[in-house]
């Protein structure tokens, strides 16, 4: 019976149909939060989705939060395809970021032809140099990853901090911030298109960038040779050195994209949105936010595409739950238990296994005793 | 002369002051990850105990109630993370982040329930962690300054390093110490031996949340005096970077806890003067990468860390 669907098929029905549990999980825990807190469960709720879902300018809200998550995602997704863990994308984030601003500032004569892509190329260039040195770190002196993308995020939070401080590109009206970067930098929809389909005033083109990067990392991954080598060290370093891979060399390949994806975001942030870069106080989680997209996307690229839409979704609404006295944090405590519920949605289907496994076994049995009778 | 020995107490009382918080939490996930458990949540778990050791000591007026309470809690996330990841086999990276989503948001709820704002009211001085040796020294001599600036501290700078001690103490001179570490070492062959490796790891993931719960409460309790949603920000990942600093030794995770002490010390003291503050915030994270590469290098990860064991039926 099982046969007739190729277990993969299974599988991937099954991360799905869990996806979907854990996000009614996480929906129903958050329920419960706020009923102990005595809040309206109706009213909140109500006035999250109504903020989501209420006209086209709210959409397009969702979709600007949601650009920049879908690309960070995607970043952490491709690292834990291939077998590490960018916590860093935070880090790679910043810098990219940073270096769109820069380019944005000095090159302001180019044409927007020119200079956008140059802006991405510029948050690219940095992310990836951002991840190949944590990659250099780990494969010349087998420095543990993890804890240099933690440093390597302080740096670069604190180096953006520095260059926002410049004097070349400070904003003089405005001590913490950046200057804005040139008008023909940035990702804006026309003034017209804006108003004649009533979107939200920052409503760009970096959505088509996302879709374009989401359809690409699919393919990089699932059908070209470096993706499939990048998946096999990630399998199994052992089995795929053995194999002829060269597992350091791959190991920093991966960083690096996984550094320029999380960089790109940093642009698309930038051009679509804020335009310029401000000092912070505490980092602003666009990274970490990608882990949780990723995850919630079982790093699938579609899937985390789906996933970065919900969660710009998820901000933008829970950002008006204030206006009904209801706190921001229930969509932490949501995405929370969803993510919770998505680590042990493994243990379903082991579970299910297992049932299956012990309703099977007497049968089995039987059978091979009948077997061994005939015999 | 007399201002160097001003500056150098000024600088080792707030490397005093810093180091506390994180070297609670490195201890923690010490355990954790000696067991072959990676902790991403530690980071959660301090928000947890940050929050509930200065609201329950702002309530009974108690500090040590409060205190423990924040570690309570801390523990509380803990037995969430080893129920996920020890009992059901979760992947323990994505387990520990939603942890890091849950708890502050629970925390910063909760605080709207309590006090309608997202901070806390901050602690009056009674229900703070008190100040030991606080007025021994006579600090109208630069000696006296000095010593009061060296051993003048919060009391939970003298239990953190007592913590060291008994932390080290269990983890190798104790049958349990070594039984924990054979854990993340092979769980297999320590099950053919009749220890029990869920059991071990569960507890393990209960220390290092509770440990890592009273670090946040001495960060809120002590440092800051009260609950913001900015109280943790990132010191459970330094934490973390200072145990594999340390190479998953107490006593090498106390050195990194207290390397980043120092430059958190630096940057309040010399933030001030000419050179731009950000540089100089920027420093320990880069001596870090240095010292790594200079000293450390290779650290041995326990070779089952990361790695669920699904017990042989």
């Amino acid at each position: 019976m099982d046969k007739k669907k190729s277990p993969l098929e299974l599988l991937a029905a099954n991360k799905f149909i869990h996806t979907l549990l854990s996000i009614l999980i996480g929906f129903a825990v958050g329920a419960l939060f706020l009923v102990v807190l005595g809040i309206s469960v109706g009213q909140a709720y109500g006035k999250l989705f109504q903020s989501i879902f209420s006209s086209v300018k709210s959409l397009s809200y969702c979709v600007v939060y949601a650009t920049t998550y879908i690309v960070t995602g995607l970043s952490v997704a491709f690292s834990f395809k291939t077998g590490v863990f960018n916590i860093g994308a935070e880090g790679q984030f910043v810098v990219g970021s940073m270096a769109a601003c820069v380019v944005g500032i000095f090159l302001s004569d180019l044409p927007p032809i020119v200079l956008i892509p140059l802006c991405f190329l510029a948050a690219a260039a940095a992310g990836a140099l951002w991840g190949s040195i944590v990659g250099f770190l780990k494969t010349r002196w087998g420095i543990n990853e993890v804890l240099s993308m933690i440093m390597f995020n302080w740096i670069a939070f604190f180096l953006s901090n520095y260059i926002a401080g410049f004097p070349a590109i400070h904003n003089e009206g405005n001590a913490e911030a950046t200057r804005n970067v040139a008008e023909n930098a940035r990702t804006l929809f026309s003034k017209d298109l804006i108003s004649s389909l009533g979107l939200c005033p920052t409503a760009n083109w970096g959505i088509f960038v996302a879709i374009v990067l989401t359809i690409v990392v699919y393919f990089v991954i699932e059908k070209t040779t470096l993706g499939y080598e990048l998946k096999a060290v990630g399998f199994n370093k052992h089995a795929a050195e053995y194999a002829g891979i060269n597992v350091n060399r791959s190991i920093l390949t991966s960083l690096a994209i996984s550094g320029a994806l999380a960089g790109i975001g940093g642009a698309l942030l930038l051009l679509g949105m804020g335009g310029r870069i401000s000092i912070f106080s505490s980092q602003e989680g666009y990274g970490f936010a990608g882990i949780v997209v990723a995850l919630i996307g079982v790093t699938n690229p579609f899937g985390v595409f789906a996933a970065g839409l919900f969660y710009g979704a998820m901000t933008y609404g829970g950002s008006k739950l204030n206006l009904v006295g209801a706190p921001t944090q229930v969509v932490s405590i949501i995405m929370g238990t969803i993510v919770f519920f998505i680590a042990i949605s493994s243990v379903f289907s082991y579970l299910g296994r297992l049932k299956k496994e012990k309703k099977t076994a007497p049968v089995k049995k039987m059978e091979d005793a009948k077997e061994d009778e005939q015999k | 002369m007399n201002t160097l020995i001003n500056e150098l107490g000024v600088i080792i009382y707030a490397t005093l002051l810093f180091t506390p918080p994180l070297l609670f939490a490195a201890l923690g996930s010490c355990f954790s990850e000696v067991s072959g458990v990676v902790n991403i949540g530690i980071e959660g778990m301090m928000t947890a105990g940050a929050f509930t050791g200065c609201v329950v000591a702002h309530f009974t007026g108690n500090p040590w109630i409060g205190f423990l309470c924040g570690g309570l809690a801390g523990a509380v996330f803990g037995a969430l993370h080893a129920t996920a990841t020890v009992r059901l086999g979760a992947d323990q990276t994505i387990a520990g982040t939603a942890i890091n989503l849950l708890a502050p948001g629970i925390a910063i709820m909760m605080a709207y329930a309590l006090f309608n704002s997202t901070d806390t009211v901050p602690l009056t001085a009674a229900s703070k962690i008190p100040l030991l040796f606080n007025g021994t020294f006579d600090t109208t001599t630069t000696w006296g300054r000095f010593m009061k600036n060296v051993f003048t501290n919060y009391a939970t700078t003298y239990i953190v390093f007592i913590a060291v001690v008994v932390v080290w103490f269990i983890f190798y001179k104790t049958r349990f110490g070594l039984r924990m570490r054979a854990c993340g070492e092979h769980p297999q062959a320590c099950e053919t031996l009749g220890i029990n490796v869920l059991r071990t790891r569960f507890l393990c993931v209960c220390i290092s949340g509770f440990m890592a719960g009273l670090g946040g409460a001495c960060m809120t309790m002590a440092i800051t005096n009260q609950f913001r949603p900015i109280s943790i920000v990132g010191q459970g990942f330094i934490a973390i970077a200072a145990v594999i600093f340390g190479k998953f030794r107490p006593q090498g995770a106390m050195l990194g806890c207290l390397l980043f002490g120092l430059c958190t010390g630096l940057k309040v003291v010399f933030g001030t003067s000419g050179i731009s503050a950000q540089l100089i915030s920027m420093i320990p994270y880069v001596i870090t990468v240095i010292v790594l590469i200079l000293f450390v290098g290779k650290s041995h990860v326990p070779a089952a860390n990361g790695k669920p064991f699904i017990k042989a039926r």
